[in-house]
């Protein structure tokens, strides 16, 4: 017995460090035309991008005045990160695509360019129908190409880029930008609202279901570059989207940085389901490179019986630190939050959510799965507030952590700061490694350690898992089985 | 011996306090404690009093009750006053072995060594501090984390005396020893108790510290406990708290446990006006198995924060953390839990609950339970709810006939029965259940656990609020 348990923990090393060595598999360049500005941040740079981006005046100084906020803030060092000092000035701000003018057809598109999204499985072809997604490419900075406008447009839907929807609907993006997160929020946003280059906006008119699942893909391509982009998402009263955010990036041994905002407004009874697959370069075994995924995002969920659900799957980026939050503002609505957070070799991650109930009757769920091997440190992070108005709030939390090798660590930080007493609110936590037991159990019936491992952490993630469109759980399911599988030692 | 002064930083008094008063300080203590203040009251002048943007201190902002000013009595003035009323008591015989501190004096007149088994040394920590510089060096300041806490800090700064316990290799102590701490001042006062608690290899002690206040003034109490359990040593450490609702009563106590050992803390506060209280428990061998348990029970405008560390530092160790509070009116309540399990600390079981029941809608809790994890092969689980009583208890308590008040009474009770079973020494616990249940019913002016309040018959008592 012991002799076997001694082999069965050599086999299990064993498949850690083949599976663990697993490559990153989008870490090519694309060898393509881009257009960059040079390095540094000062407010020419500002207004040298609003230039770029031929912007109307009152973006100018909506950035200018990010700016100058910007510069009164320090970068915040609360969390459990251990994050080498950026250099602000080594970053340049701005990178895109040489293109032509206007894109008419997906001919237009530079061939290199479409090979790389080819290359990375998504389909900018608008032929392929069957896969059923509207996807917006965003490549550096510069959102590249966006598919099935038209269709969209047939029922009213607004999904076009970020700079594309300041020329065509300026109205709305002075109703809603920064209407819920504030340029004062937080060091990175205010630096976001100040150079952001590009992303995507979706305006989904009232009672419009919208057919397909949206997405977004970003890439980053240029060296040194940062990627600051943005997206708003407005619900109107009774409707419904689904959106996809994914992204990855180069192999390279430098670290870049990655502060995005994502902004949803959900009216009454509307509902957003807001799914990410981020798998941004991670960095070498050594800890060398990687990307550095530090974005605010939130929902306000402003109308009665609205309803926001973030679903997202962390495996990549070399510091991934977010709290995609809700505040809950209707009545009756619900903010839900689906996470699942691996982390490998040397990577960090601080994540979690913020439920701020303001209404009354609002629930939130919340269900964190962590995952930490090799020498990685993964934290969950939750606040829960639930303010004095907040009639009958219900909140559940779980947030589970699997351990997977003894030089990693997993953390729980749940604050719950409750103001009303008909609220009932849980939070529940376990950190545990796979048992032996289990392993014992599968390898009875026949299977092999390494599968039982990967049967075993699929049951873990499961619950998350599920809630994203299957397009995307399929895509979930592969990326968790090359960061995990096996890796328990 | 007042601060004075009301425009000069908060932080500036104190400095300048334990300036004008070192000479006082170390008239009483022995070289171990004097060595240790400067560095101390360096930690607290670079740090500061905790405000709201330290970590540790986000629910709790003592900034207001430091900046009163307070008397101090560095030279114990308050044996020179008539005690006879505090002791013309005829003591009620407890069972337990009892000694009194007087505004964080050990009472000079305590007899205790008969009862005691040989060997035990129990007294005063400045006498102590002088008869046994040993045992002073070898374990004063070594477990307070006075970097972690700027208080603790503070308070090393100004220690001059509280209890000290020593137990040597094998003896055990049936009896609790109740320490009874009493805070008496014509003037608004401030106190810095330090105590020392050391249990030798085998040994057994219990500890049920009361902390009372018997005048109306504004009372602030600083107070750091440091407690060293050598192998298979148990120790339990009871701290009941009955204070009223003008006192700031700041407790930390720093545990250190060594091999099989295994040792209870429970905080109740029954009755306070802020209260804080940090527990440390330092897990530094294998086999360990420590308890650290609280109930707090609040009503007007009290606030209660229960701070918790324990540290996994070795392997195969066991914790188990469970804190309830029940908040009534306006009080506001706060819980950080933080379980750390240390690299190699493989085979840890650390379990951590915290409940609270809010009664009124203008009552606020605020609860952080971390886990901080970095060995693989370990059990950890934490958990929080806030909630009310529950809606289906109730009907079904009043569908038999019980009265609205009496089944949230009951229901109450219930809840906090829990925690209230896991005190191990059955005497106290019987005390503790029945002054439970008159907190919930509104009766407890007095609390009956000591002499010293059990004696208003005559009318001439103190009650405890």
């Amino acid at each position: 017995m012991i002799d076997n348990k001694v082999i069965m923990a050599e086999d299990q090393d064993k498949i850690l460090e083949e599976v663990t060595g697993g490559e990153y598999k989008y870490g090519f360049t694309t060898d393509i035309e881009t257009e960059v500005i040079p390095k540094g941040l000062n407010e020419d740079v500002v207004r040298l991008i609003s230039q770029k981006k031929n912007e109307p005046e009152w973006m100018l100084e909506f950035r200018l005045k990010a700016f100058s906020h910007w510069l009164k803030m320090e970068q915040p060092n609360w969390a459990k990160l251990n994050i080498p000092k950026i250099d602000f000035q080594d970053i340049i701000y701005y990178a895109a695509p040489k293109q032509k003018p206007k894109l008419d057809s997906m001919d237009d598109v530079d061939p290199e360019l479409k090979a790389t999204f080819d290359k990375l499985g998504i389909p900018l072809e608008e032929q392929k129908v069957l896969s059923g997604v509207a996807v917006d490419a965003v490549m550096d900075s510069v959102s590249v190409k966006t598919t099935f406008k038209e269709t969209l447009a047939e029922k009213g839907i607004i999904f076009c880029s970020f700079s594309e929807a300041v020329q065509e609907y300026p109205d709305l993006i002075k109703k809603y930008m920064g209407s819920v997160v504030p340029y004062t929020d937080n060091f990175f946003a205010a630096l976001n609202n100040a150079v952001f280059s590009d992303g995507s906006f979706v305006y989904i008119p009232k009672g419009v279901r919208c057919p397909i699942e949206l997405s977004t893909y970003f890439r980053i391509n240029a060296t040194n570059t940062g990627q600051f982009e943005r997206t708003l998402i407005v619900a109107d009263d009774d409707s419904y989207v689904s959106y996809l955010e994914g992204c990855t990036a180069p192999q390279r041994d430098e670290n870049q940085l990655h502060a995005a905002i994502v902004e949803i407004v959900t009216m009454d009874r509307a509902e957003v389901k807001y799914s990410t697959v981020q798998n941004w370069y991670p960095g070498d075994k050594e800890g060398k490179g990687g990307i550095y995924n530090f974005v605010t995002k939130r929902a306000l969920c402003k109308g009665d019986y609205s309803k926001v659900m973030w679903t997202q799957v962390e495996t990549g980026s070399a510091i991934t630190w977010k709290y995609p939050s809700c505040v809950l503002m209707g009545n009756h609505s619900v903010g839900e939050f689906y996470s699942v957070a691996v982390t490998n070799n040397y990577q960090q991650a601080d994540t979690g959510t913020k439920m701020i109930h303001i209404g009354k009757n609002t629930r939130s769920l919340i269900v964190s799965k962590g995952v930490s091997a090799g020498k990685s440190q993964n934290s969950y992070r939750g606040l829960v507030r639930v303010n004095k108005k907040a009639e009958n709030a219900r909140n559940f939390s779980q947030c589970d952590s699997l351990l997977m090798g003894d030089k990693c660590g997993a953390h729980t930080f749940p604050y719950l700061e409750i103001n009303n007493n008909s609220a009932v609110v849980e939070h529940e936590a376990t950190t545990s490694k796979i048992g032996e037991d289990q392993i014992f159990y599968c390898n009875t019936r026949g299977l092999s350690t390494e599968d039982a491992i990967g049967l075993i952490v699929n049951g873990y993630v499961k619950e998350v898992i599920n809630q994203l469109p299957m397009e995307f759980a399929v895509e979930a399911q592969k990326l968790l089985q090359i960061s995990l599988e096996g890796s328990v030692g | 011996m007042s601060i004075a002064g009301t425009d000069i930083k908060t932080e500036e008094k104190y400095i300048s306090l334990f300036k004008d008063n070192l000479g006082h300080l170390n008239v009483i203590t022995s070289e171990e404690v004097a060595n240790e203040r400067e560095a101390g009251i360096r930690i607290f002048e670079e740090k500061g009093i905790p405000n709201r943007k330290v970590e540790n201190y986000k629910y709790t902002n003592l900034n207001p009750q430091f900046e009163r000013d307070y008397a101090c009595d560095f030279e114990h003035e308050v044996f020179n006053q008539n005690l006879s009323e505090v002791f013309n008591c005829n003591v009620e015989d407890l069972d337990a072995i009892t000694v009194y501190l007087i505004n964080g004096w050990y009472y000079r007149k305590n007899q205790v060594s008969e009862s005691l088994p040989k060997g035990v040394l129990m007294g005063s920590f400045a006498e102590f501090s002088k008869s046994h510089p040993d045992i002073f060096k070898a374990h004063y300041n070594k477990y307070a984390k006075n970097e972690e806490d700027s208080l603790v800090a503070l308070n090393t700064a100004f220690a001059q005396d509280g209890f000290f316990l020593y137990i040597p290799k094998g003896v055990v102590v049936e009896k609790p020893i109740q320490i009874v701490n009493i805070m008496k001042s014509s003037e608004d006062f401030m106190a810095f108790p330090r105590n020392l608690v050391v249990l030798e290899e085998n040994a057994q002690a219990k500890i049920m510290v009361c902390e009372h206040t018997l005048s109306d003034n504004k009372f602030l109490v600083n107070g750091v406990t440091e407690a060293y359990i050598d192998k298979n040593a148990v120790f339990d450490l009871y701290s009941i708290q009955n204070q009223h609702n003008l006192t700031t009563n700041i407790s930390s106590v720093f545990i250190k446990q060594k091999q099989n050992s295994n040792i209870l803390t429970h905080n109740l506060t029954l009755h306070t006006g802020v209260t804080r209280n940090n527990v440390y428990v330092h897990m530094d061998d294998e086999h360990c198995e420590s308890k650290v348990y609280g109930l707090f029970v609040s009503d007007k405008s009290q606030h209660v924060d229960n701070f918790s560390f324990i540290d996994h530092a070795k392997p195969n160790c066991y914790s188990e953390e469970l804190f309830k509070g029940v908040l009534d009116d306006t009080a506001t309540g706060a819980f950080a839990g933080k379980i750390m399990v240390r690299p190699d600390a493989q085979k840890t079981n650390a379990f951590q609950k915290n409940d609270n029941l809010l009664l009124t809608d203008t009552a606020k809790m605020n609860t952080k339970p971390m886990l901080e994890i970095y060995a693989d092969d370990v059990k950890c689980s934490h958990g929080a709810t806030v909630g009310q009583l529950d809606e289906k208890s109730m009907f079904y308590l009043r569908s038999r006939g019980i009265g609205k008040d009496e089944a949230r009474i009951l229901l109450m009770y219930a809840f906090a029965y829990e925690v209230v079973e896991k005190i191990r020494v059955e005497a106290v616990r019987e005390q503790i259940r029945g002054l439970v249940e008159q907190v919930f019913r509104g009766e407890l002016n007095k609390c009956n656990s000591c002499a010293l309040c059990g004696q208003d018959a005559s009318g001439k008592g103190y009650t405890c609020m």
